[in-house]
């Protein structure tokens, strides 16, 4: 009954934002195929915090970069909103990541020339009503690196800048990739405060993955894969604050 | 300024070597074509003011003798704006210092000022005195050639009698722009000039007091310049009239004309060529630098930026880079341009030069260059935004490992580790390693198709004058003359062997088709004129029917054994027809040849002869050049190898500048074509390159892996580029079929070593520059970044 596992019994419908039907992404390597989604059904509400978990290889940042509009599904359906991501033109995905998704990439992906704040301004200048990028860096204690270059960066502030540009433009989704994969706990405590933050201020709905499975407990749900199913899925009836996650 | 300009600008400025090669690359081919077409356009314009300015006829017409009351007669054709008649008369000359006999025309000045039609410009001195019979003006050009100032003096023989004349000053005439002497091929500033006089003494040395032997007039804009020769003929007719050409015929323009048409060849074609080349190589590299951004552009796409905004973003980019090229491109077209045209300007002694600019070809030499790198630019995106952005943002896949050919043989073990990494990359990337090869072998392909020119105009000289026609001088007589005349011609001592030939003007027709020409009588066996085919091997003329150059017998589409009609175009002017019998290969002239017999028949004219073409004892030329002096008969000599040496010194200064700036270019694209593809092969590579440094390879190791790929691909683009160098010489070859010449398409050796030594230097020097990049390949920031 994978169906019943993945609704909480709290949320109604109307509060639904991705609706995943049947989802299978396929990678095609010359002779080789490789399964990276095998059929996924799932859906995630309004303001939801939830955490993916899995082994590496399971297709956590397959199921992210898809419903990020990064990637077309192979086969299934992904509703988000009353938009059908799987059917959308190239034009209406731009749209969708442009107004409504903010990305933490697992490789960062910062722009070599741009400084910090610029790369966050890349970003924020074509959103609709984004904070301030100096007001974001901040946000992520790196009031003091603004004109830093991401060469000049160590691994750990790359990826609190990535953080601050996919926080930055206020999106209704976030979905963060290992967003403090290189943190140490102090500083992972600080981003997810702010994800949080974000999360709760705004009601922005938050898929973020993670191998450090203690994140869980902050969660509203958690979802584990393996092998490009889900394999568990529950909800968090009391998340707790990130300040007083077991690192 | 927004962060998307910021990161154009720096990335614009991060890049400023290699923006400036691709510049370079474009900016040559653009610089190229502004200088050919502004040449060529600035000619022509200068030409037409000239003879704007200058009134220079539209008709022509010499005759015996008319009275000045005939002109009543020719005012009243309708078409007719202005008329100017003269004495006109071809002398022979004796210039101190200059041992052998020199021809000119002798032409009256107009008896008021400057005159209506075909105006002098005075370079120096002054006009005349009406009146004074020792007083004349001298074309610049002949007084170059013999060092003569205003004040020197010359002797001729005007009508028989000697007479020494003083030089008043020099002047340049829109008739006499190509100075050539009737009947040669090249102009021949030594031996043959043309020198004006007052009229009234002119006129009474030939008996012609109250009378003209020339006229010349301007039309209307509306007449017909066929009626009003058709008039003229008939009116000059009773009077010793030869009918009438009109100024497409008259020797100077035509000559010039033809010229210019061969320039016009060669400067559109061959900067079309070359432009084509550049363009293509700006969008090879072009694409290849988007290509690098494949990962950015994914992730700006993951932003939410639209394909459209990234392409814009990226046009910009390579916008700046074209910019620079284009406005460098233009200044130095412009630049040369002029340079070229005052080089054209005193070699076609124009008294001035009028530098045209037309916007249109600054128009398209932009708009295909920005055409070109934008359609690169977008080509290139597309492919980009043709991936979903979290395929474009991985890391890129570790490429499918197939075995090379050499370890399928099992060799490997002869190769060093770093040395199978080479060869598996070439193997495993055979697109991009042969774009390289063949951007590297198009750019040494130009440099070679610049090379060739002057090596053929050495093999045509030496083909015509050193296999072909073999006398050591030509004796011309002032009329046909008997064949009788020749004796005396070998009795002059030192004079070995002589042999006697016939030139008539003539005009060939066939179907719809004319060409005017002369017909060449040879005798049978000729030693020293002879037709040659492309094998150079001895075309013997038959006794019967014509001979005609190949070009000449394509253009006018005609086969051996049909009938072509030939117009005599002197004497009686009468009509036969004559069949074609075969062809001969000749890269001078376009000429038809007939048995001189068979010729003498033709024009039923028993025993003539124009001329002789004499083999002589070089010790005593002196004297042979006295006796021939003595000879009476005898209008002048012409040594056609000296004078076409002269001409072509002349000319080499010109094809030397031509030449001399496209092979100049071609290296300045061959360069940045081979330090674009290492910059970026470097920029492909320095992960996996900082990568083996982490793994302990050395500095020398990875240089040998990258330059080592960049070595063994630009000596396999060197045979493939004179491959297509060759191709595109022979294309050029084949442009240049013209009636004055045909280029033979001979590549000397030196044309293909200079184009591989370029190429070969150019990979080392920027050998040399990217390997400064490479030892300081940062190892950490390399890795700690993903770009
Ligand atoms: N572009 C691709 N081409 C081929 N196979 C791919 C591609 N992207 C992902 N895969 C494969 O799909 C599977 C799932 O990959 P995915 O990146 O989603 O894993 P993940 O759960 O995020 O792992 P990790 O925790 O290591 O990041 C893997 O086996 C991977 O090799
Ligand atoms: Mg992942």
């Amino acid at each position: 009954m994978p169906q019943q596992l993945t609704t909480p019994d709290h949320a109604s419908n109307s509060d639904i934002v991705f609706h995943i039907r049947g989802l299978t992404k396929r990678y095609q390597m010359g002779e080789v195929q490789v399964d990276a989604l095998r059929g996924i059904d799932l859906d995630l509400y309004r303001g939801e915090f939830t955490v993916l978990l899995g082994a590496s290889g399971s297709g956590k940042s397959t199921l992210l970069n898809i419903l990020g509009g990064l990637d077309t599904p192979t086969l299934g359906n992904v509703g988000y909103g009353n938009h059908d991501l799987t059917h959308a033109s190239e034009a209406e995905l731009t749209e969708y990541r442009r107004h409504h998704v903010g990305f933490v990439f697992q490789f960062y992906n910062l722009i070599p020339s741009l400084t910090a704040l610029e790369n966050i301004a890349v970003v924020t200048e074509i959103a609709k009503s984004p904070m301030k990028p100096r007001e974001a860096l901040e946000l992520v204690g790196l009031g003091n690196r603004v004109d830093h270059f991401p060469a000049q960066l160590s691994g750990g502030e790359q990826q609190r800048v990535a953080i601050a540009r996919a926080i930055a433009k206020q999106p209704q989704v976030l979905l963060c990739d290992e967003p403090t994969g290189a943190l140490d706990s102090k500083t992972g405590i600080v981003v997810l405060e702010a994800l949080q933050r974000v999360n709760r201020e705004l009601g922005t709905t938050t898929a973020v993955i993670t191998h450090n499975a203690g994140i869980a407990q902050m969660a509203d749900r958690v979802i584990h894969l393996t092998d490009g199913l889900i394999s568990q899925a529950y909800t968090n009836e009391s998340p707790i604050s990130p300040d007083q996650l077991s690192w | 300024m927004k962060a998307m300009d910021k990161k154009l600008w720096r990335e614009f400025q991060g890049m400023r070597m290699q923006a400036l090669a691709i510049a370079m690359v474009i900016g040559s081919g653009v610089a190229i074509f502004i200088m050919s077409l502004s040449a060529l356009d600035s000619l022509y314009e200068t030409r037409e003011r000239y003879y704007r300015n200058h009134h220079f006829s539209h008709i022509f017409a010499s005759l015996k003798r008319a009275p000045l009351a005939l002109v009543t007669h020719i005012e009243a054709i309708p078409g007719i704006d202005k008329i100017e008649t003269r004495v006109v008369s071809y002398v022979t000359l004796d210039i101190g210092g200059f041992d052998e006999p020199v021809s000119a025309h002798l032409l009256s000045l107009p008896s008021h000022g400057a005159g209506l039609l075909n105006q002098l410009y005075l370079r120096q001195g002054r006009l005349a005195e009406p009146g004074r019979d020792n007083e004349i003006v001298v074309n610049e050009k002949f007084a170059q050639a013999h060092g003569l100032r205003s004040g020197d003096q010359l002797a001729a023989t005007i009508n028989g009698r000697r007479k020494t004349l003083t030089i008043v000053g020099l002047a340049l005439s829109p008739e006499y722009i190509y100075q050539i002497a009737p009947g040669a091929l090249f102009p021949d500033y030594k031996r043959y000039g043309v020198l004006w006089m007052s009229r009234k003494p002119l006129a009474s040395a030939y008996n012609m007091d109250g009378g003209f032997n020339m006229v010349t007039v301007t039309l209307r804009k509306d007449s017909n310049q066929q009626d009003v020769i058709d008039h003229l003929d008939n009116i000059l007719e009773p009077y010793g009239g030869i009918g009438a050409i009109a100024r497409e015929d008259q020797l100077s323009h035509r000559f010039l004309a033809a010229e210019l048409e061969q320039l016009k060849t060669m400067a559109t074609v061959f900067p079309v060529i070359f432009f084509a080349v550049a363009a293509f190589l700006l969008n090879v590299v072009i694409s290849r630098l988007i290509n690098l951004q494949r990962e950015q552009i994914a992730v700006l796409k993951a932003f939410g930026y639209s394909s459209i905004e990234v392409a814009i973003h990226y046009s910009k980019l390579v916008l700046m880079i074209v910019s620079v090229g284009v406005l460098g491109g233009i200044g130095a077209g412009v630049w040369m341009g002029k340079g070229l045209s005052n080089l054209y300007t005193e070699f076609f002694s124009f008294p001035f030069m009028i530098f045209v600019l037309k916007p249109q070809v600054i128009i398209a030499a932009t708009v295909m260059s920005v055409g070109v790198a934008i359609f690169g630019t977008l080509y290139s995106v597309h492919r980009a935004v043709k991936l979903p952005p979290a395929q474009g943002m991985r890391p890129e896949q570790p490429v499918l490992y197939h075995r090379t050919l050499v370890e399928r043989l099992r060799l490997q073990r002869w190769f060093s580790q770093p040395t199978r990494m080479i060869m598996r990359h070439i193997e495993r990337r055979p697109i991009k390693s042969l774009l390289t090869v063949i951007g590297i072998s198009l750019a040494s392909a130009i440099i070679m198709m610049s090379g060739f020119q002057k090596g053929a105009i050495d093999y045509m000289i030496d083909v015509q004058y050193g296999i072909s026609q073999k006398e050591d001088m030509i004796a011309i007589y002032t009329e046909p003359t008997s064949a009788r005349a020749l004796y005396s011609l070998r009795s002059i001592p030192g004079v070995e062997y002589v042999e006697g030939f016939r030139i008539v003007p003539v005009k060939l027709r066939f179907e719809h088709r004319s060409y005017r020409t002369t017909i060449n009588g040879i005798p049978p066996q000729s030693k020293l004129m002879r037709l040659l085919d492309t094998e150079l091997n001895v075309v013997e003329v038959p006794p019967q029917g014509l001979v005609l150059t190949e070009y000449l017998a394509e253009r006018l589409k005609v086969k051996p054994g049909e009938m072509i009609e030939v117009e005599i175009l002197e004497g009686k002017r009468s009509v036969i027809q004559v069949p074609l019998i075969g062809t001969a290969k000749q890269y001078l002239g376009s000429n038809a040849y007939m048995r001189l017999s068979a010729l003498n028949r033709a024009l039923k004219e028993g025993n003539a002869t124009s001329g002789a073409r004499l083999k002589v004892d070089k010790q005593s030329q002196q004297q042979i050049y006295a006796a021939l002096k003595e000879i009476p008969r005898i209008a002048g000599v012409v040594e056609q190898r000296s004078s076409i040496r002269m001409f072509y010194d002349t000319m080499a200064k010109n094809i030397l500048f031509f030449t001399g700036i496209t092979t100049l270019l071609g290296a300045v694209i061959a360069f940045g074509v081979v330090y674009n593809s290492m910059r970026i092969a470097l920029s492909e590579r320095s992960r996996e390159l900082a990568s083996l440094r982490v793994l302990g390879f050395r500095n020398s190791e990875i240089t040998y892996i990258l330059l080592g790929e960049f070595a063994l691909l630009t000596l396999m683009a060197i045979p493939l580029g004179w491959l297509l160098g060759y191709g595109l010489s022979a294309y050029m070859a084949f442009q240049i079929d013209t009636d004055l010449y045909r280029v033979p398409l001979i590549l000397n050796q030196d044309v293909y070593a200079f184009s591989a030594l370029v190429v070969i230097m150019s990979a080392i020097i920027s050998s040399l520059m990217i390997w400064r990049n490479l030892i300081q390949l940062d190892m950490v920031a390399v890795l700690k970044t993903r770009e």
